[in-house]
Order: C-alpha cells, then structure tokens, then sequence
C-alpha cells in the first residue's frame, strides 16, 4: 500500500484524486486493518492529490474518528484545497477531527 | 437557447466520477466559474451516487442524467426505476442514513441542497426515484456590468 505510510505510532494516508463512494470502501477496509495491528495513535489523511469529495468521504472520516477515538487516538486533516475546505466545514466534521487551517 | 443532454449508465460505483465530469462538462457551456461547477459537480455526485446504493441495492440497473441548460440556469434530473422512498421527508432529512453500515454520513441531500438553488425530490416505493436540481448559472465578468 504505497498510500500509506506508519512512522512511529503515526499512520499518514495520502487520499486519491477524488474521494467518492468508489474509493472510499477500500481505504476504509485497508486503513482499519493497520490501525488495529499496529499500535497507531495518530491517524493523518493528506489531501494533497485530492480535488474533489463528497459526502462520501465525510462518512469515511467519522467513521475513521470513531475507530480512532476507541483505540484512544485521534485524527487530522491536512492539505485541503478550496472545495474539500468548504465541504468539511458544511459537514461540522471539525468538532471530530483537526482541521489544518489554512495557509496564509 | 435550450439544449439538452441525456446520459444513460450502469449503476456501477466507477461511473459516480464519470457521471459528475460529464455534467461539469456539459455546463461549461454558461461559463460558469470554479466554484459553480465544483457545486454541480458534488450535486450530482451525490444523487447519482443514492441512485447506485439506495435505487438498486441488488444488482446492476440503469441510472439516467438529464440535463438542460437555459441562458443562465441549469436544469438536472437524476432518475432510477429502483426501489424508492416511502418517506422522501425522512430521507432528505440531515445526518438521516437508511444505510448506516455502509458509512453514509447521511448529508447527501444537505450538499445537494446548499450547492443547488433548487432540491426536488420525486419517490415511489416499487417504482424509483428522481430528484430534481437547479441552479442559476452568475456566467463570469464578461457581458456582466461592474
């Protein structure tokens, strides 16, 4: 799984181009696996190679948040253009997860 | 000028992004800016995407996209001949999911709303659904007073 990558107890999940119901089932599947056999307190997804999500890829990051908060870890965000900003901040997402603000 | 398009597609997952990129791409049309099509876009990807999952929970069926574009509006009409909705209200109500397992966050209808100027939607139990969207397309500066 080269869009995955464990460095210490943190698990960084680099997102596809566009994050949709079609993607999403396998990151979930792939993402749970590692974090259950390995001993992951952070979980980080970079949206740097992502353009576009829907509500798809909310479920799938409050999903992750609730796997997360029951292993006692936690969950950020990074990376985000325009349209992936304005979609988490409709979601209210933010109240789960840290959000990266925005480069100035 | 009136001109209409209509798409007609497997409900395979694949084709959600196909679906979203062809209306993007028919309503370039209106010059639209970024941000209206980026809109369009997560509209459509949202009801054809409760089309593939809700519509035809069994099975691969057909999913079809209307589109019409007037001068400065867009018309969509996202239509399947699944399962349906007895209770529309429910369904489009936000964080509501009849599919929990799935991880459906259930703001589908709250993006398509927010994005859209117009949410309509049209459901009978044993005979399908359509949902009905339309936005006013701002056109960019050119032609435009300032």
């Amino acid at each position: 799984m080269d869009w995955m990558e464990l460095r210490g107890n943190r698990l960084v999940v680099r997102l596809p181009a566009e994050l949709d119901h079609h993607h999403t089932e396998v990151i979930r599947l792939e993402v749970d696996r590692l974090v259950t056999e390995h001993p992951v307190d952070e979980l980080e997804f970079d949206f740097s190679e992502t353009v576009f999500m829907d509500s798809a890829g909310i479920g799938m990051l409050i999903g992750r948040y609730k796997v997360m908060h029951a292993l006692g870890g936690t969950v950020r965000v990074i990376h985000m253009d325009g349209q992936i900003r304005r979609i988490l901040s409709l979601s209210g997402v933010g109240k789960l997860i840290h959000l990266e603000e925005e480069a100035v | 000028m009136k001109n209409e398009m209509t798409l007609a597609f497997d409900s395979l997952s694949e084709n959600e992004g196909f679906a979203r990129v062809a209306v993007a791409a028919f309503v370039t049309r209106l010059n639209p800016t970024l941000e209206e099509v980026a809109d369009i876009r997560t509209a459509v990807s949202e009801a054809v995407t409760n089309a593939i999952i809700h519509g035809y929970p069994d099975g691969v069926h057909t999913v079809v996209v209307r589109a019409v574009l007037h001068e400065e509006t867009v018309e969509l009409w996202i239509t399947d001949e699944g399962v349906g909705m007895e209770d529309v209200k429910q369904a489009m109500e936000p964080l509501y999911t009849s599919r929990p397992e799935l991880e459906r966050s259930g703001m589908g209808f709250m993006f398509m709303e927010a994005f859209m100027d117009q949410v309509e939607v049209q459901s009978s139990p044993g005979v399908g659904t359509t949902v009905y969207m339309k936005k006013r397309i701002k056109q960019d500066a050119a032609g435009q007073e300032d």
